[in-house]
């Protein structure tokens, strides 16, 4: 008879963790919800091409123009420039943590990334805002640090603890059977981690960078401390900008809930919500395939 | 016919690639510590900075002269009731999560549309989840700017935290012991509680440590469900305002009509908020050691 119940009450268990495990989807779902619920109503004073396409962002003027291209040129100025500084030194560190150094090594530098990664955004945004700009401004001549390039620098250093942890699981699940058989054939540890390890890893170190890039459109305050907040197209690579995150994140504040401004907010809400979205399934896709089978 | 031998070209060719393979190894430690470097330069000037600002008023004292002055108790409060706040709905629901996917899920397809919820959640911006707790909290639900919609917004946030470092200290437990305690006649639940639990519990704490870190430090998407610029009395009830520390070095740092006067408390303010995440994760680190050495 309790052997009876206990086993009951096993299946009840089970069927109440699947409804909690469901959360996830369903705040996703809530989510996408109210994005739509509170983004859509903007389409009813503003059409989609001049949103997606309009030049001028002007919420709050008596001719208000809702124009999110500067914003999104922004967007994607700053998240190539990051990347292409966050790759290289998310790569070196992943190869020289799994191929080259030592245990000691590894076992100072695998926390200080991890503490990179646990430093609040708010305070990388300060110090680029105090310490990076001012740099920038007296070395470089400009009139002012706060820019696309400063923005681009912080982003890349908050970048390299997701790219390079990832990178580092999959350089090191390479089989070592791969790299033995290429030191036979004479090559040295250089040629084979340049011809033989990487290409093996190269799914998963993708995986990476998508990830890493996704993270680097979604932040928030670095951009917004450090951009420079100009809604202008970038011009340069000291142009003040205004990336999408950090535009929701500096007028959400001073706008009217329901407002024509409040809806266009969320509307830039949903492009980085699809953009975001698209990213992780496609790095979903790519990390499915890069596992090596056991033989 | 000539005979191959290992010649003047093969000899150069060597040399050639033992060379590449000297300075790449020297590009790749270098970059690796300039990383590190920068981390390290970072933490030090904020903390040469900021050291002068600390004080036991300053943490024990409410902001003073339109908070120019003072101390920073009511920051520090709000960001600890926002920790506590999001963990009630996080840790919960995502071990949960974590052991249906893990012990229970037989199913393929559940699985793989849960993961893919989860993936896709850890992905959303937290600009986004502040649009979304502002709308569905703050708005629809009428919660206000509170502890309740900030919490609830930060819980959802760390969701996918959780569930995955749970998950990864689930799949350490070795399969043996569950097949034992089965074998014994004892129920999944029963394996679940009393076995497979206590096992992985080093990581899941370490799961939660990580996730109330991030809970302090996030900005975004507490900016518009929970705090405000400056708030005199400490909150009474879960529906009131708060003050919270990175908020607190935002609004000094750009909104201030001071900004450059109250410098040394945004110094300030940021190494206590360092100090708060990074002692979380060192005991998030140092449970997880402790395990490894058993």
């Amino acid at each position: 008879m309790k052997i009876y119940k206990s086993a009951i009450f096993d299946k009840i268990i089970e069927k109440a963790f699947l409804a909690v495990g469901m959360t996830s989807i369903f705040v996703l779902l809530l989510i996408m919800l109210f994005l739509f619920r509170e983004g859509l109503p903007l389409f009813g004073s503003v059409s989609l091409p001049d949103f997606l396409l309009g030049r001028e962002w002007y919420p709050v003027s008596g001719h208000q123009r809702f124009g999110v291209l500067p914003l999104i040129a922004a967007s994607v100025s700053v998240t190539l420039l990051a990347s292409a500084i966050a790759v290289p030194f998310s790569l070196s560190i992943a190869v020289y943590l799994s191929e080259l150094a030592g245990r000691r090594t590894r076992e100072i530098i695998k926390p200080a990334i991890e503490i990179i990664a646990s430093v609040p955004s708010v305070v990388i945004g300060f110090f680029g805002m105090v310490v990076v700009a001012p740099f920038l401004q007296s070395q470089f001549g400009i009139d002012t640090g706060l820019n696309l390039f400063n923005a681009a620098v912080m982003l890349a250093f908050m970048a390299i603890p997701t790219i390079s942890s990832i990178s580092e699981d999959a350089v090191s699940s390479v089989p070592v059977s791969l790299k033995e058989a290429s030191y036979a054939l004479g090559a040295n540890r250089w040629q084979t981690i340049y011809r033989i390890t990487l290409p093996a890893a190269l799914s998963g170190i993708w995986t990476s960078i998508i990830l890493g890039i996704s993270r680097v459109i979604g932040e928030t305050m670095v951009v917004l401390m450090v951009a420079g907040g100009a809604t202008t197209m970038p011009t340069s690579l000291f142009s003040p900008v205004r990336p999408l995150t950090s535009n929701i994140a500096a007028e959400m504040a001073e706008t009217g809930v329901g407002s024509v401004h409040y809806h266009a907010l969320f509307a830039i809400g949903i492009i980085l919500f699809i953009i975001t979205f698209i990213f992780n399934m496609a790095a979903d896709y790519l990390s499915d395939r890069y596992k090596f089978k056991e033989r | 016919m000539k005979p191959r031998i290992y010649g003047e070209k093969q000899l150069k060719r060597r040399k050639r690639a033992d060379l590449a393979e000297r300075i790449m190894f020297v590009m790749l430690r270098l970059s690796s510590f300039t990383v590190i470097f920068f981390l390290v330069f970072m933490l030090a000037y904020i903390f040469k900075s900021g050291i002068s600002a600390i004080s036991w008023e300053f943490i024990t004292e409410a902001p003073r002269d339109q908070m120019t002055a003072g101390g920073i108790l009511p920051a520090i409060i709000g960001t600890l009731l926002l920790m506590a706040g999001s963990s009630v709905i996080s840790v919960p629901a995502g071990i949960i999560t974590a052991i249906y996917l893990t012990e229970y899920a037989r199913s393929r397809r559940v699985v793989r549309v849960i993961r893919m919820g989860i993936s896709n959640l850890a992905g959303v911006p937290s600009v986004v989840f502040g649009l979304f707790g502002l709308s569905l909290f703050v708005v629809f639900l009428d919660f206000g700017t509170s502890i309740a919609a900030g919490s609830l917004t930060l819980g959802i946030l760390n969701l996918p935290v959780i569930i995955r470092a749970t998950e990864e200290a689930l799949a350490t437990v070795p399969g043996s012991y569950r097949e034992a305690s089965l074998s014994l006649g004892a129920t999944r639940w029963q394996t679940i509680y009393r076995i497979v639990l206590p096992a992985a519990l080093p990581g899941i704490l370490t799961g939660a440590m990580l996730s109330l870190g991030r809970a302090a430090g996030e900005t975004a998407p507490v900016m518009f469900t929970a705090a405000v610029f400056y708030s005199p009395d400490l909150p009474s009830s879960v529906f009131d305002e708060i003050m919270t520390l990175p908020y607190h070095i935002y609004v000094l740092a750009t909104a201030g009509t001071k900004i450059e006067a109250t410098r040394h408390l945004q110094y300030g303010t940021a190494i206590i908020l360092i100090m708060l995440v990074l002692l979380l994760n060192l005991s998030g680190i140092i449970i997880r050691f402790r395990f490894r050495r058993r």
